[in-house]
């Protein structure tokens, strides 16, 4: 884990379909849509460094795909 | 930029902040990608749990595609006619004044089917919580045009946007309620942002409180996006709210009898 991060997530990527409203919510534009798909066939976030643990993803996401940490340094 | 491993919870020190969701809810909705129904849901579930009001709370659930939460929320509910919620409320409080009751209604629902019921309602003071969830369509039914439905926007049955002189003006619910004398509170919000969800939020946290308080019917509308009967991609929704809802439905507390009394 970078030490640029103070939060990070648990994404559960089989849940995701896909709609990219995390992806706009996150402040530090730190998640990004992956190439992958998912079972159902969406693509899904992946986490880049600089998350700061603020679950604005969390609150925006329609299918509870995140959990949310801050790390204690 | 390295992709950081999100598959498993941190092992250093760490503290969570953020559940995926509340433990009452069961399972997955089924609702289209990009819905804003189920935000409104997480939302208005984990106020109940905050308030602890699980254990005596009954829903009461109208007739759209929140209809399927259903089969997932793990509350005692009550589905009722098309857009008769708050008069099914009605009798439940009367007869279990002990109970916290909510409606869960569309705009198609409680503005279109049921008009009356909750106007009515409100004109009773009934101590009840109403949700509207208002999205400007009938979801469920393919995406047409419904009473809340924006002048101009794009519906299946006004393809070339909402106009006054064929289909009327949009019918503003909330303000019709926040003028009636019985209404304890009436608010609204939206979930197409973080910030807003967070203040929705706060808003049915108050209703609730002034359900308990007996100050009469309270509402919360939550503008909430349904790309599917838009038009729009899933992405383009909470803009879309944005720019076309909020300036015909301003977000806010209407009416708070708590507040006017202070
Ligand atoms: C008496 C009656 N009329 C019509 C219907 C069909 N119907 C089911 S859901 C629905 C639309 C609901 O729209 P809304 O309440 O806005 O919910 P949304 O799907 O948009 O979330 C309609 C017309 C019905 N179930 N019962
Ligand atoms: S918690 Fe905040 S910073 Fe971290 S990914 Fe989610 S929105 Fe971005
Ligand atoms: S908001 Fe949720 S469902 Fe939508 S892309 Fe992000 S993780 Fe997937
Ligand atoms: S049709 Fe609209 S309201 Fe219904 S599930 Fe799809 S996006 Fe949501
Ligand atoms: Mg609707």
């Amino acid at each position: 884990m970078s030490v640029d991060s103070k939060g990070t997530l648990v994404i559960d990527v089989e849940l995701c379909k896909g709609c990219e409203l995390c992806i706009a919510a996150c402040p530090p534009t730190v998640l990004e849509m992956s190439s992958e798909v998912n079972a159902m066939g969406y693509r899904y976030p992946v986490l880049h460094e600089g998350c700061t643990g603020c679950t604005a993803c969390q609150l925006v996401c329609p299918d509870a795909v995140f959990e949310v940490y801050r790390l204690q340094v | 930029m390295s992709v950081i491993n999100t598959q498993t919870p941190p092992t250093g020190p760490a503290q969570k902040v953020a559940e995926f969701h509340t433990p009452l809810i069961l399972g997955e909705h089924g609702l289209c990608p990009g819905c804003g129904e189920p935000v409104a849901l997480r939302i208005l579930l984990e106020t109940l749990q905050e308030l602890n009001l699980v254990q005596r709370t009954i829903g009461v659930v109208g007739h759209g595609c929140y209809g399927s939460f259903v089969r997932i929320m793990d509350i005692d509910v009550l589905q009722c006619l098309h857009g008769r919620a708050p008069a099914c409320a009605t009798g439940i409080k009367r007869m279990r004044p002990d109970t916290a009751v909510f409606t869960l209604q569309g705009d198609g629902d409680m503005v279109n089917e049921g008009l009356q019921e909750v106007i009515h309602a409100a004109a009773r003071g009934e101590n009840v919580t109403c949700i509207l969830l208002n999205n400007g369509v009938f979801g469920d039914t393919g995406g047409q045009q419904t009473a809340t439905t924006v002048l101009g926007q794009r519906t299946k049955t006004s393809l070339e946007g909402r106009d006054a002189e064929k289909h009327g003006y949009p019918i503003r619910i909330a303000d019709i309620v926040a003028s009636v004398d019985g209404a304890g509170y009436v608010a609204r919000g939206a979930v197409n942002t973080a910030r807003e969800v967070m203040r929705t939020k706060r808003l049915i946290r108050n209703a609730f409180e002034s359900q308990l308080a007996g100050e009469g019917l309270s509402l919360v509308e939550i503008l909430t996006m349904c790309p599917t009967g838009w038009f729009v991609t899933a992405p383009d929704g909470p803009d879309y709210l944005e720019s076309s809802m909020t300036a015909a439905y301003p977000l806010g507390v209407l009416h708070s009898r708590s507040a006017e009394a202070n």
